[in-house]
């Protein structure tokens, strides 16, 4: 059993609003970077194919292709250098780990759509 | 002035700093400590604190034990006190599981038998020196315990992987020299880690959070003493 203490030792290093997504979203992801002392977001899209760990140490795997070259970058969930984590698209998918859309190219990576759950709908949002 | 505090190694994790940069902490559950004796020169010949943490049922203590932390009506302790003896000052606490001794300069440090310690006497401390008992290895061999380089896995070595290789000379000495590093037993033992990063010291949940490893396993006690070398 995890001891009280290492949760109350991570709680302020956890992210206030959880991140709203899931594995099979294709997501924009909003990173944070320095460059020289000028702060600059930059968007990673891609597939979220795995998201692994507990606590302050939970992270996510996104994927996408680049010039005909996967490319997968691995996010610290909780890191504060991540601004914000955008849902373009929910896919769906019966497994926690996409790795078998490593084997596949073109047409066969395709997720097929699936209709956002009730919780995962942003109230706030405006209707369009 | 605080001289120390005893814990209980709670476990590893990271957390962000102000930067938003991962630090690796330790978590120590630390305090609370009572003060269960002071030595003083006078009757000791030297000054030190004695503290005690963590509570050990009674049943499970010995008579001197719980002597020790409150008084226990007994034969001995009319007869000193018919002689005039003055009775020893007592933390009226439960019995403690860890008790340990932290040696002062002089008597200046103002603590008083039965007072308690929380967490935030580390407040104002920088680094931290960890004393604690490492995890006991057993018998090991010459790789784990001295970081030997073993030797190939291929190109003709037989059964020897893990081996040390040679442990000297021929003739000259016929003898192998004192100290030589050989298989034996590991870990276990005091280790002091210096000059450990004080992250964050909680008194309301008596934790702290200090910047790497430390000795020893989860659950395992600590003694934290501010830092020997580093008090900047």
């Amino acid at each position: 059993m995890r001891h009280k203490l290492l949760d109350i030792a991570e709680q302020s290093s956890l992210r206030e609003e959880p991140l709203n997504f899931a594995v099979g979203d294709t997501v924009d992801v909003h990173n944070r970077i320095l460059e020289g002392n000028k702060e600059r977001i930059q968007v990673f899209s891609g597939v979220v194919i795995a998201r692994r760990g507990q606590g302050t140490g939970e992270s996510f795997t996104v994927r996408r292709v680049v010039a005909g070259e996967g490319v997968e970058r691995t996010f610290p969930l909780n890191t504060p250098k991540l601004a914000k984590v955008e849902v373009k698209r929910h896919g769906r998918v019966r497994r926690a780990k996409l790795f078998y859309l490593r084997d596949r190219t073109g047409k066969a990576t395709r997720l097929r759509e699936r209709k956002s759950k009730p919780w995962e709908v942003d109230p706030n949002a405006k209707k369009k | 002035m605080p001289v120390g505090l005893l814990g209980k190694k709670v476990g590893m994790t990271q957390v962000y700093n102000d930067d938003g940069v991962v630090v690796t902490v330790t978590v120590i559950e630390a305090g609370p400590c009572v003060v269960t004796q002071v030595r003083t020169v006078d009757r000791d010949g030297y000054d030190a604190v004695q503290l005690g943490f963590g509570d050990k049922p009674r049943r499970l203590a010995s008579r001197a034990a719980r002597g020790h932390v409150a008084d226990i009506s007994g034969r001995r302790q009319k007869e000193r006190a018919a002689a005039g003896v003055e009775a020893a000052a007592k933390p009226g606490c439960e019995p403690k599981s860890f008790v340990r001794e932290f040696r002062c300069e002089d008597a200046s440090h103002g603590m008083e038998v039965g007072q308690s310690l929380a967490a935030d006497v580390v407040a104002g401390w920088k680094y931290l020196d960890v004393i604690a008992t490492s995890k006991g290895r057993g018998h090991a061999g010459v790789m784990k315990r001295h970081n030997f380089s073993g030797q190939r896995a291929t190109h003709g070595v037989k059964r020897v992987h893990r081996h040390g290789g040679s442990i000297g000379q021929s003739a000259d000495p016929a003898r192998v020299l004192r100290g030589t590093r050989m298989p034996g037993r590991y870990g276990g033992k005091r280790i002091t880690v210096r000059n450990l990063k004080v992250v964050r010291a909680d008194a309301e949940n008596n934790m702290l959070l200090v910047e790497g490893a430390v000795p020893g396993p989860n659950g395992g006690y600590v003694v934290l003493r501010h830092s020997a070398k580093n008090r900047g």
